[in-house]
């Protein structure tokens, strides 16, 4: 076979299992996005324009609760910075394309994608960089525009009392306990929720704001503190 | 739902090209002035060092550092209210479906890291206790 296409389909081929996860997720996000009052277009046009769970999860929260805009997107923001990190990382793979292909790489850019594709460069010096990485984001962006608009369609006809909307901190906390995993990051985590819950009731919904910019705080001190 | 210190991004956004958008697809010019906010600084984040590289080597320690703490504590502000709200006493606290289901789902979440296996485990926790337990 075409070794491009042997590098394109081992993307897809990685990716495949972590749709199990993915799937859900997605569906969350329509399911979401209803809760929160968006219309089919305002959901998809989220998914695709932004393309990242956690924040998009975040900012229908605090729409479906009436946060001020600026809450909403400075949360939204906060939230996907990690991303800086993942670029910063895989650059260095993406340095041989030209500037049009690395802006179009970018986009597709997310945890799962970055995550594979770092491993997989790593390990082999012959893979084609973009066809590996494009296999296995672009599998996962059909997979989320699809999982999104499949979650707006049921979240519509499901009855409130089934309070299908609690998945989402159920996403939350299964992306959360894998990422406490030393003594700085698991403090941060803790000092973030801890915050949060006592801050609930700050005016703006800036709880959510204050808990993370607390557990960051924290998290440094720690690290700082056990060197 | 427009608040007072999103009328600079709304002042910004919504009158030229989102304006129109509203007229095609119907909705909130609010909602989505905030999705192409969201989703022009979170495609700046992924460009940034995607784009930059060879002008900079690497990023910052204390950048680096602190990008560390940004997903355990946005990730837990985000969920321990979720599960938990302060109540009047310690029992109206701790006596809701929503902290137990969640307490299983942790539980599921640190011996499998499946986010299927949690969301399967907590939705099941939560109607036992919604519906059965505590009906």
């Amino acid at each position: 076979m075409d070794p491009l296409h042997d590098d394109l389909l081992a993307g897809v081929r990685d990716v495949s299992p972590l749709m199990l996860g993915i799937v859900p997720f997605a569906l969350v996000a329509g399911i979401a996005a209803v809760d929160a009052g968006l219309g089919l277009a305002e959901a998809v046009g989220l998914s695709v324009i932004v393309f990242a769970g956690a924040s998009q999860l975040a900012a229908l929260d605090l729409i479906g609760s009436g946060a001020p805009l600026a809450v909403v997107v400075g949360t939204a923001v906060v939230i996907n910075l990690r991303m800086v990190m993942y670029s910063a990382s895989i650059a260095p793979h993406f340095a041989r394309y030209a500037r049009g292909v690395r802006a179009g790489l970018a986009y597709f850019l997310t945890d799962q994608a970055y995550a594979l594709s770092v491993a997989e460069f790593g390990a082999s010096d012959d893979r084609s960089r973009a066809l590996y990485y494009l296999g296995a984001a672009v599998s996962l962006w059909i997979v989320w525009q699809i999982g999104t608009v499949a979650g707006v369609v049921v979240g519509a006809g499901v009855p409130d009392a089934w309070g299908l909307t609690f998945a989402v901190p159920l996403v939350f906390l299964a992306l959360l306990v894998p990422a406490m995993k030393d003594r700085p990051t698991t403090a941060a985590g803790v000092t973030g929720g801890a915050v949060a819950v006592v801050a609930a009731g700050l005016p703006l919904n800036l709880g959510l704001l204050v808990g993370a910019v607390t557990g960051i705080v924290v998290g440094l001190l720690t690290e700082g503190r056990s060197r | 739902m427009t608040g007072g210190g999103f009328a600079l991004v709304e002042g910004a956004l919504t009158r030229g090209v989102l304006g129109q958008w509203q007229d095609v697809f119907g909705g909130s010019s609010d909602v989505w002035a905030a999705i192409v906010v969201i989703g022009v600084a979170t495609y700046g984040f992924r460009l940034s060092f995607i784009h930059l590289f060879g002008r900079i080597d690497e990023v910052p320690q204390s950048v680096k550092r602190t990008l560390r703490y940004v997903p355990p504590a946005v990730l837990a502000a985000l969920v321990f209210p979720d599960f938990v709200t302060l109540e009047s006493s310690l029992i109206a606290t701790l006596a809701d479906e929503r902290l137990i289901a969640g307490a299983v789902a942790g539980a599921v979440a640190w011996r499998t890291e499946n986010v299927f296996a949690t969301i399967t485990v907590g939705m099941v926790a939560l109607w036992l206790f919604r519906f059965v337990v505590f009906a």
